[in-house]
Protein backbone atom coordinates (compact mmCIF):
# COMPACT_ATOMS: atom_id res chain seq x y z
CA UNK A 1 0.00 0.00 0.00
CA UNK A 2 2.66 2.45 1.10
CA UNK A 3 4.70 1.54 -1.92
CA UNK A 4 2.10 3.01 -4.30
CA UNK A 5 1.35 6.10 -2.28
CA UNK A 6 4.38 8.09 -3.47
CA UNK A 7 3.99 7.42 -7.22
CA UNK A 8 0.28 8.10 -6.91
CA UNK A 9 0.99 11.40 -5.16
CA UNK A 10 3.46 12.42 -7.88
CA UNK A 11 0.95 11.43 -10.55
CA UNK A 12 -1.81 13.52 -8.98
CA UNK A 13 0.45 16.57 -8.74
CA UNK A 14 1.45 16.09 -12.39
CA UNK A 15 -2.18 15.81 -13.49
CA UNK A 16 -3.03 18.96 -11.54
CA UNK A 17 -0.22 20.89 -13.25
CA UNK A 18 -1.25 19.64 -16.69
CA UNK A 19 -4.91 20.42 -16.06
CA UNK A 20 -4.07 24.01 -15.10
CA UNK A 21 -1.72 24.31 -18.06
CA UNK A 22 -4.32 23.05 -20.52
CA UNK A 23 -6.88 25.54 -19.28
CA UNK A 24 -4.59 28.55 -19.60
CA UNK A 25 -4.76 30.46 -22.83
CA UNK A 26 -1.22 30.94 -24.15
CA UNK A 27 -2.40 33.82 -26.30
CA UNK A 28 -3.27 35.88 -23.26
CA UNK A 29 -0.01 37.45 -22.32
CA UNK A 30 -0.38 39.56 -19.17
CA UNK A 31 0.22 43.19 -20.04
CA UNK A 32 2.90 45.04 -18.09
CA UNK A 33 0.92 48.23 -18.71
CA UNK A 34 -1.78 47.44 -16.17
CA UNK A 35 -1.51 49.89 -13.29
CA UNK A 36 0.55 52.26 -15.43
CA UNK A 37 -0.56 55.54 -17.02
CA UNK A 38 -2.03 55.08 -20.49
CA UNK A 39 0.68 56.05 -23.01
CA UNK A 40 0.11 59.53 -24.37
CA UNK A 41 -0.68 60.20 -28.01
CA UNK A 42 -2.39 62.74 -30.14
CA UNK A 43 -3.99 61.26 -33.23
CA UNK A 44 -6.38 62.48 -35.93
CA UNK A 45 -9.99 61.41 -35.62
CA UNK A 46 -11.53 59.02 -38.10
CA UNK A 47 -14.57 61.11 -38.93
CA UNK A 48 -12.88 64.50 -38.60
CA UNK A 49 -9.27 64.10 -39.80
CA UNK A 50 -8.51 67.71 -38.89
CA UNK A 51 -9.43 67.24 -35.24
CA UNK A 52 -7.28 65.21 -32.87
CA UNK A 53 -7.87 63.28 -29.69
CA UNK A 54 -5.51 62.65 -26.78
CA UNK A 55 -6.02 60.47 -23.69
CA UNK A 56 -5.48 63.52 -21.49
CA UNK A 57 -8.78 64.92 -22.85
CA UNK A 58 -10.43 62.17 -20.81
CA UNK A 59 -8.97 63.19 -17.45
CA UNK A 60 -11.53 62.67 -14.71
CA UNK A 61 -13.57 60.10 -16.63
CA UNK A 62 -13.57 56.34 -16.77
CA UNK A 63 -13.48 55.20 -20.39
CA UNK A 64 -12.83 52.25 -22.64
CA UNK A 65 -10.31 52.23 -25.45
CA UNK A 66 -11.21 49.58 -27.98
CA UNK A 67 -8.66 48.67 -30.65
CA UNK A 68 -10.42 47.66 -33.85
CA UNK A 69 -9.99 47.31 -37.59
CA UNK A 70 -12.27 46.58 -40.50
CA UNK A 71 -10.07 43.64 -41.52
CA UNK A 72 -10.37 42.06 -38.08
CA UNK A 73 -12.80 39.17 -38.02
CA UNK A 74 -13.17 38.84 -34.25
CA UNK A 75 -14.07 42.54 -34.10
CA UNK A 76 -17.37 41.66 -35.73
CA UNK A 77 -17.98 39.13 -33.01
CA UNK A 78 -17.70 41.66 -30.20
CA UNK A 79 -19.23 44.56 -32.10
CA UNK A 80 -22.92 44.02 -31.21
CA UNK A 81 -21.95 43.95 -27.53
CA UNK A 82 -20.12 47.25 -27.86
CA UNK A 83 -23.05 48.83 -29.70
CA UNK A 84 -25.35 47.70 -26.90
CA UNK A 85 -22.97 48.98 -24.24
CA UNK A 86 -22.73 52.34 -25.99
CA UNK A 87 -26.54 52.59 -26.04
CA UNK A 88 -26.72 51.92 -22.31
CA UNK A 89 -24.49 54.95 -21.73
CA UNK A 90 -22.67 53.32 -18.81
CA UNK A 91 -19.22 54.11 -20.06
CA UNK A 92 -17.91 55.99 -23.12
CA UNK A 93 -16.09 53.85 -25.67
CA UNK A 94 -13.34 55.33 -27.81
CA UNK A 95 -12.07 53.42 -30.82
CA UNK A 96 -8.49 53.08 -31.93
CA UNK A 97 -8.71 52.23 -35.60
CA UNK A 98 -5.61 50.13 -36.07
CA UNK A 99 -3.78 49.94 -39.42
CA UNK A 100 -6.87 50.40 -41.49
CA UNK A 101 -7.58 52.42 -44.64
CA UNK A 102 -9.94 55.26 -43.73
CA UNK A 103 -12.55 54.37 -46.36
CA UNK A 104 -12.72 50.76 -45.20
CA UNK A 105 -13.06 51.82 -41.58
CA UNK A 106 -15.86 54.30 -42.32
CA UNK A 107 -17.74 51.77 -44.43
CA UNK A 108 -17.40 49.15 -41.70
CA UNK A 109 -18.89 51.46 -39.08
CA UNK A 110 -21.74 52.36 -41.41
CA UNK A 111 -22.47 48.69 -41.96
CA UNK A 112 -22.24 47.40 -38.40
CA UNK A 113 -23.06 50.50 -36.34
CA UNK A 114 -20.77 52.95 -34.56
CA UNK A 115 -20.53 52.46 -30.78
CA UNK A 116 -17.65 54.91 -30.44
CA UNK A 117 -17.83 58.45 -29.15
CA UNK A 118 -15.09 58.88 -31.71
CA UNK A 119 -12.42 56.78 -33.34
CA UNK A 120 -8.82 57.77 -33.79
CA UNK A 121 -6.59 56.63 -36.61
CA UNK A 122 -3.39 54.72 -35.97
CA UNK A 123 -2.50 54.08 -39.58
CA UNK A 124 1.00 52.74 -38.98
CA UNK A 125 0.32 50.88 -35.77
CA UNK A 126 2.76 52.97 -33.73
CA UNK A 127 0.36 53.75 -30.92
CA UNK A 128 -0.61 50.09 -31.00
CA UNK A 129 3.01 49.25 -30.16
CA UNK A 130 2.98 51.74 -27.28
CA UNK A 131 -0.11 50.04 -25.89
CA UNK A 132 1.35 46.57 -26.39
CA UNK A 133 -1.31 45.59 -28.91
CA UNK A 134 -0.53 42.28 -30.54
CA UNK A 135 -3.91 40.98 -31.61
CA UNK A 136 -6.90 43.09 -32.55
CA UNK A 137 -9.40 43.46 -30.90
CA UNK A 138 -8.14 44.58 -27.52
CA UNK A 139 -9.96 46.70 -25.00
CA UNK A 140 -8.50 48.82 -22.23
CA UNK A 141 -10.29 50.14 -19.17
CA UNK A 142 -8.76 53.50 -18.23
CA UNK A 143 -9.60 55.21 -14.95
CA UNK A 144 -10.16 58.84 -13.99
CA UNK A 145 -6.46 59.43 -13.43
CA UNK A 146 -5.60 58.03 -16.86
CA UNK A 147 -4.23 54.73 -15.53
CA UNK A 148 -4.86 51.47 -17.40
CA UNK A 149 -6.75 49.17 -15.04
CA UNK A 150 -7.68 46.24 -17.22
CA UNK A 151 -6.97 44.84 -20.65
CA UNK A 152 -9.25 42.49 -22.51
CA UNK A 153 -7.25 40.54 -25.06
CA UNK A 154 -9.36 39.31 -27.93
CA UNK A 155 -13.06 40.02 -28.38
CA UNK A 156 -15.14 41.32 -25.49
CA UNK A 157 -17.56 38.58 -24.51
CA UNK A 158 -20.79 38.81 -22.54
CA UNK A 159 -19.03 36.94 -19.77
CA UNK A 160 -16.03 39.26 -19.66
CA UNK A 161 -18.31 42.28 -19.79
CA UNK A 162 -20.50 41.15 -16.89
CA UNK A 163 -17.84 39.61 -14.70
CA UNK A 164 -14.82 41.82 -15.26
CA UNK A 165 -15.32 45.00 -17.22
CA UNK A 166 -18.61 46.42 -15.93
CA UNK A 167 -17.99 45.73 -12.22
CA UNK A 168 -14.57 47.37 -12.57
CA UNK A 169 -16.03 50.37 -14.42
CA UNK A 170 -18.67 50.85 -11.71
CA UNK A 171 -16.03 50.57 -9.01
CA UNK A 172 -13.83 53.13 -10.74
CA UNK A 173 -16.70 55.54 -11.38
CA UNK A 174 -17.43 55.88 -7.66
CA UNK B 1 12.59 39.69 -86.90
CA UNK B 2 10.73 42.68 -85.47
CA UNK B 3 9.44 40.60 -82.61
CA UNK B 4 12.91 39.31 -81.90
CA UNK B 5 14.25 42.86 -81.74
CA UNK B 6 11.51 43.95 -79.36
CA UNK B 7 12.15 41.06 -77.02
CA UNK B 8 15.87 41.79 -77.17
CA UNK B 9 15.25 45.40 -76.15
CA UNK B 10 12.93 44.24 -73.39
CA UNK B 11 15.47 41.78 -72.10
CA UNK B 12 18.06 44.53 -72.04
CA UNK B 13 15.68 46.82 -70.14
CA UNK B 14 15.03 44.04 -67.66
CA UNK B 15 18.69 43.84 -66.77
CA UNK B 16 18.76 47.61 -66.45
CA UNK B 17 15.87 47.55 -64.02
CA UNK B 18 17.58 44.98 -61.82
CA UNK B 19 20.82 46.94 -61.87
CA UNK B 20 18.95 50.02 -60.69
CA UNK B 21 18.08 48.48 -57.32
CA UNK B 22 19.81 50.37 -54.54
CA UNK B 23 22.81 48.62 -53.10
CA UNK B 24 22.73 48.61 -49.31
CA UNK B 25 25.19 51.04 -47.81
CA UNK B 26 27.73 49.86 -45.28
CA UNK B 27 25.77 51.41 -42.44
CA UNK B 28 22.61 49.57 -43.43
CA UNK B 29 24.38 46.25 -43.11
CA UNK B 30 25.50 47.09 -39.59
CA UNK B 31 22.03 48.28 -38.58
CA UNK B 32 20.46 45.21 -40.14
CA UNK B 33 22.84 42.88 -38.31
CA UNK B 34 22.09 44.51 -34.98
CA UNK B 35 18.36 44.49 -35.73
CA UNK B 36 18.46 40.75 -36.46
CA UNK B 37 20.53 40.06 -33.35
CA UNK B 38 18.04 41.93 -31.16
CA UNK B 39 14.96 40.49 -32.80
CA UNK B 40 16.26 36.95 -32.43
CA UNK B 41 16.07 37.50 -28.68
CA UNK B 42 12.40 38.43 -28.94
CA UNK B 43 9.31 36.33 -29.38
CA UNK B 44 6.72 37.26 -31.96
CA UNK B 45 3.50 37.49 -29.98
CA UNK B 46 1.28 36.79 -32.96
CA UNK B 47 2.93 33.48 -33.83
CA UNK B 48 4.40 32.57 -30.52
CA UNK B 49 6.86 29.92 -31.60
CA UNK B 50 8.67 32.19 -34.00
CA UNK B 51 11.22 34.81 -33.17
CA UNK B 52 10.65 38.39 -34.18
CA UNK B 53 13.51 37.98 -36.66
CA UNK B 54 11.88 35.12 -38.53
CA UNK B 55 8.23 36.08 -38.43
CA UNK B 56 6.32 37.45 -41.39
CA UNK B 57 3.42 38.65 -39.24
CA UNK B 58 2.46 42.29 -39.70
CA UNK B 59 3.22 43.14 -36.11
CA UNK B 60 6.68 41.57 -36.40
CA UNK B 61 7.41 43.76 -39.43
CA UNK B 62 6.28 46.84 -37.50
CA UNK B 63 8.40 45.90 -34.52
CA UNK B 64 11.44 45.32 -36.72
CA UNK B 65 10.87 48.76 -38.19
CA UNK B 66 10.68 50.11 -34.65
CA UNK B 67 13.98 48.42 -33.74
CA UNK B 68 15.67 49.82 -36.87
CA UNK B 69 14.48 53.31 -36.03
CA UNK B 70 15.66 53.05 -32.47
CA UNK B 71 19.08 51.84 -33.61
CA UNK B 72 19.21 54.85 -35.92
CA UNK B 73 18.39 57.03 -32.92
CA UNK B 74 21.45 55.61 -31.17
CA UNK B 75 19.69 53.54 -28.51
CA UNK B 76 21.62 50.66 -26.98
CA UNK B 77 20.52 47.03 -27.35
CA UNK B 78 19.50 46.96 -23.69
CA UNK B 79 17.37 50.07 -24.10
CA UNK B 80 15.58 48.53 -27.07
CA UNK B 81 14.94 45.28 -25.18
CA UNK B 82 13.60 47.30 -22.25
CA UNK B 83 11.32 49.17 -24.65
CA UNK B 84 9.82 45.88 -25.82
CA UNK B 85 9.51 44.39 -22.33
CA UNK B 86 7.85 47.60 -21.11
CA UNK B 87 5.09 47.12 -23.69
CA UNK B 88 4.74 43.38 -24.09
CA UNK B 89 6.06 42.00 -20.80
CA UNK B 90 8.82 39.51 -19.97
CA UNK B 91 7.14 36.95 -22.18
CA UNK B 92 8.56 38.59 -25.32
CA UNK B 93 12.06 37.65 -24.25
CA UNK B 94 13.31 34.18 -25.01
CA UNK B 95 15.63 34.58 -22.03
CA UNK B 96 13.43 36.05 -19.33
CA UNK B 97 15.13 37.93 -16.50
CA UNK B 98 15.76 36.19 -13.20
CA UNK B 99 13.23 37.33 -10.62
CA UNK B 100 10.61 36.07 -8.18
CA UNK B 101 8.05 35.00 -10.76
CA UNK B 102 10.58 33.33 -13.05
CA UNK B 103 12.49 31.54 -10.30
CA UNK B 104 10.72 28.23 -10.89
CA UNK B 105 11.27 28.55 -14.62
CA UNK B 106 15.01 28.96 -14.21
CA UNK B 107 15.68 26.52 -11.39
CA UNK B 108 12.76 24.08 -11.60
CA UNK B 109 14.63 21.68 -13.92
CA UNK B 110 17.68 21.62 -11.64
CA UNK B 111 15.50 20.99 -8.60
CA UNK B 112 13.92 18.04 -10.44
CA UNK B 113 17.39 16.76 -11.37
CA UNK B 114 18.60 16.91 -7.75
CA UNK B 115 15.43 15.20 -6.51
CA UNK B 116 15.93 12.48 -9.13
CA UNK B 117 19.55 11.88 -8.18
CA UNK B 118 18.68 11.71 -4.47
CA UNK B 119 15.85 9.25 -5.17
CA UNK B 120 18.19 7.13 -7.30
CA UNK B 121 20.87 6.97 -4.58
CA UNK B 122 18.32 6.11 -1.90
CA UNK B 123 16.76 3.35 -3.98
CA UNK B 124 20.11 1.83 -4.97
CA UNK B 125 21.29 1.79 -1.36
CA UNK B 126 18.11 0.15 -0.15
CA UNK B 127 18.32 -2.50 -2.83
CA UNK B 128 21.99 -3.18 -2.01
CA UNK B 129 21.04 -3.86 1.60
CA UNK B 130 18.22 -6.19 0.62
CA UNK B 131 20.42 -8.52 -1.46
CA UNK B 132 22.02 -10.98 1.03
CA UNK B 133 25.80 -10.89 1.02
CA UNK B 134 27.21 -14.07 -0.57
CA UNK B 135 28.58 -16.48 2.05
CA UNK B 136 32.20 -17.49 1.62
CA UNK B 137 32.67 -20.99 0.12
CA UNK B 138 34.38 -23.68 2.02
CA UNK B 139 37.39 -25.49 0.49
CA UNK B 140 35.23 -28.51 -0.31
CA UNK B 141 32.59 -26.45 -2.05
CA UNK B 142 35.28 -24.66 -4.05
CA UNK B 143 36.63 -27.98 -5.33
CA UNK B 144 33.15 -29.08 -6.27
CA UNK B 145 32.53 -25.89 -8.18
CA UNK B 146 35.81 -26.17 -10.05
CA UNK B 147 35.04 -29.75 -11.01
CA UNK B 148 31.64 -28.70 -12.33
CA UNK B 149 33.18 -25.86 -14.33
CA UNK B 150 35.75 -28.22 -15.84
CA UNK B 151 32.98 -30.61 -16.79
CA UNK B 152 31.09 -27.85 -18.47
CA UNK B 153 34.26 -26.87 -20.38
CA UNK B 154 34.64 -30.41 -21.70
CA UNK B 155 31.03 -30.57 -22.87
CA UNK B 156 31.56 -27.60 -25.13
CA UNK B 157 31.57 -28.63 -28.80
Amino acid sequence: MNKFLLPLGIFIVLVAFLAIGLNLNPREVPSPLIGKPAPAFELPQLHKPDATFAPKDMQGKVWLLNVWASWCVSCRQEHPLLVELAKSGIVPIYGLNYKDPRDDALRWLKQFGDPYVLSIVDAEGRIGIDYGVYGVPETYVIDKAGVIRFKQIGPVTQDALEKAILPLVKELQK
Amino acid sequence: MKRFLISLVMAALCGYAVAKEAAPTAEDVVVEKRMVAISEELRCLVCQNESLAGSQADLAKDLRREIREQIAKGRSDQEILDFMVGRYGDFVRYRPPLKGTTFLLWFGPFVLLVVGVIALVVILRRRGRRVAPAAALSAEELQKAEALLRLAEKDKP
